[in-house]
């Protein structure tokens, strides 16, 4: 099978043409998206899917609440909306509907009404301080009603838009800035390259399972998005030093892959968990609360939240480089870890 | 009231509708307050005409969003009071399997959404489900009931204003009832008319006597039939009166009393009921057995919810995912 090689927002506008093509009733609805001569979006999924879907791609006002609750209004009434905000950080201003409504609908209608809808969110801490850079997958850890996916790769990122799609719930999709790959004057500095062989033809990636992105046998690193990237930097440094992490990426973040977490640290008796967020009530607490629960008697060592400091991103980059954790700094900690166990 | 002539026959059946959100709140009054019924509830007597009159001149596919005051919607809209009294127990019999309860309460198989009980949360997902109908080229229309508190919502702004640039099949209806809660409308806003809030997006708004059941269906009516055919969304105030307390056991002490006797003196039921025998559509003794036969539905209503099977407790754990 031949493939093509393409970034994050590549693939995923590639996702979205695609099921676009397939069901007539997937559209996009967003700010600054379908515009000619505009984006497609802040960071260039969209770009160019009007030439081909001009009825299908919904620009809409700085609304980010009523976008939300547009597309939750359509998603019942037959539709398969895929909604999308500028920054993560904006889905405060959308939080009633996304929190309220979105997540709530189904279960308050005792299952007698679907919400098939798809959300897309950057985030990443990425040279915009407090405002435009923040993790936001903490805040919706807690909350049931919508599945939570992190796409690290572009294979990921297309094959998870494509069953986010046709799942049939809410969706809510995570991608991280400095992954996306995207071209032009939207491009972004320091970007990692997330850059995936993307075969032909149509694939997805189930929603819920995570994959082993490097096989280890002293300790298991739980990572998602750039810290995925960053955890394989360290695990490289590590095994200079005699030490072999195994490096997961969980990709869906709810449902979550505890099977394949859980048989990890079985094995490796070990678990550092990555985040770009704050420390405090964060995917790192959520798994050392479960391991602490259900793997005691696996773990030889305490579990370890290498995090950001609880505190808003701060722009400044000497202080910007310092609150998200690097190769250097997981790679440190892990040693430390290993040294006391 | 109305100039146009109706059948004899419909016109009753306006008022029975009405009739039965009335008894059906009054009687779920007294099971709250003798504390047989669980939750909290917010009633709508008084409010009977905007409901039933904005109901009854929509079509089957057409859908409501409601607030956190929905019994009236929903029994306007065409639930049984069976379904909603179980609902109200939460029971496995009511409309939502006893997940939604007073406050969320709906069937979108019969036009309702849940009831959405954030103020003004329904306003934009009323423009989803409008901007569907329009896609897809149907001629349906989706209808937002609001609170007059609902009108200072942020996403009040959001909404009307997408439903107006892109000509949604929608209608906003406001229940001004004068009230948000126990603040006064005339302490939170100061343009003198709420529909004069439509200019704002470019859309009609209209303020209509909203105890006047006959009034809000005709205007109901031509603002649908508008929709329908692409001319865009369209905003009514219907002036209204809430003649029971906000929620729970609110006396409602902050209604001044003349207001209140005036309200009373004018509320949409014996108001329609003089009118029907003023207008010899009817006899008194036909109205009176509108009362006993509702009376009997509502009982009915009550018995069978009482009887209705319980939730497993682990059921709360369905329904989340398809």
């Amino acid at each position: 099978m031949s493939t093509k090689r393409m970034g994050i927002a590549e693939a995923l506008r590639e996702g979205i043409a695609e099921e676009m093509r397939r069901d007539p009733r997937v559209f996009c609805i967003g700010e600054d998206i379908g515009i000619p001569g505009g984006w497609g979006g802040a960071f260039t999924v969209t770009y160019g899917l009007e030439k081909e879907f001009a009825s299908r791609m919904i620009n809409t006002p700085i609304a980010e609440a009523g976008l939300m609750g547009v597309a939750l209004g359509a998603a019942p009434m037959g539709m398969r909306p895929i909604a999308d905000v500028q920054y993560g950080d904006f889905l405060f201003c959308a939080m009633d509907q996304v929190g309220n409504q979105v997540a709530k609908m189904r279960y308050m209608s005792g299952g007698k009404l679907t919400v098939p809808m798809v959300m897309r969110a950057p985030v990443g801490v990425t040279g915009r301080g407090a405002q435009h850079a923040q993790m936001m997958e903490p805040f919706f850890l807690p909350l049931p009603g919508i599945k939570l996916l992190v796409p690290a790769t572009a294979y990921d990122a297309k094959g998870l838009l494509k069953a986010a799609v046709r799942d049939g719930n809410p969706v809510l999709i995570f991608e991280h800035k400095l992954l996306y790959g995207s071209k032009g004057p939207r491009s972004e500095s320091g970007t990692i390259d997330a850059s995936s062989d993307i075969p032909d033809g149509d694939y997805t990636v189930p929603i819920g399972r995570g994959i082993i992105r490097r096989e280890g046998t002293d300790v298991t690193i739980v990572a998602t998005l750039l810290m995925m990237h960053r955890a394989m930097e360290a695990a490289v440094r590590l095994e200079q030093d005699g030490i072999s992490a195994e490096v997961i990426d969980p990709r869906s973040l709810v449902p979550f892959d505890w099977e394949l977490v859980k048989g990890s640290v079985a094995k490796t008796g070990r678990c550092v968990i990555v985040e770009e967020s704050p420390k405090r009530g964060g995917l790192g607490a959520e798994i050392g609360a479960t391991l602490a629960e259900e793997m005691l008697d696996f773990l030889v060592a305490p579990v370890k939240r290498v995090s950001a400091p609880n505190t808003p991103a701060p722009f400044s980059p000497p202080m910007e480089k310092f609150y998200v954790p690097d190769a250097k700094r997981i790679a440190r900690e892990v040693r430390e870890l290993m040294e006391i166990s | 009231m109305t100039k146009r002539s109706y059948d004899p026959a419909w016109l009753l059946g306006l008022y029975r509708r009405m009739v039965l959100l009335r008894q059906f709140e009054e009687r779920v009054k007294l099971l709250f307050l003798e504390g047989t019924m669980p939750g909290t509830i917010h009633q709508y007597q008084g409010q009977e005409a905007c409901g039933v009159g904005v109901c009854s001149a929509l079509q089957s596919g057409d859908i409501i969003t409601s607030t956190h005051r929905p019994h009236g919607h929903a029994l306007a809209r065409g639930l049984t009071a069976d379904e909603v009294m179980a609902e109200l127990f939460g029971k496995v019999t009511g409309c939502c399997k006893g997940k939604g309860g007073s406050m969320h309460m709906g069937d979108l198989a019969k036009g309702m959404v849940p009831a959405i009980a954030i103020v003004g949360g329904g306003l934009p997902i009323a423009a989803g489900m409008a901007l569907a109908f329009k896609m897809n080229a149907e001629k349906r229309i989706a209808v937002a009931f609001m609170g007059d508190g609902a009108t200072n919502e942020g996403i009040f702004h959001e909404a009307l204003n997408m439903a107006a640039i892109w000509d949604l099949p929608v209608l906003y209806v406001i229940e001004n009832n004068l009230y948000a809660a126990s603040t006064s409308v005339a302490m939170t806003v100061k343009v003198p008319h709420l529909a004069d809030r439509a200019a704002a997006y470019g859309m009609p708004g209209l303020t209509i006597d909203g105890n006047d059941v006959l009034a809000v269906y005709e205007a109901t009516v031509e603002a649908a039939e508008d929709a329908r055919q692409g001319k865009g969304p369209i905003l009514l105030e219907l002036m209204t009166y809430r003649i029971t307390g906000h929620s729970r056991r609110d006396p409602a002490l902050y209604q001044p009393e003349e207001e209140r006797k005036k309200a009373i003196a004018n509320e949409p039921i014996g108001r329609f009921g003089k009118w029907l025998l003023a207008e010899h559509h009817c006899r008194q003794a036909d109205l009176d057995s509108i009362h006993e036969s509702v009376k009997t539905e509502v009982q009915t209503a009550l018995d069978r919810a009482l009887a209705a099977p319980e939730p497993r407790p682990e059921d709360a754990l369905e329904d989340m995912f398809v």
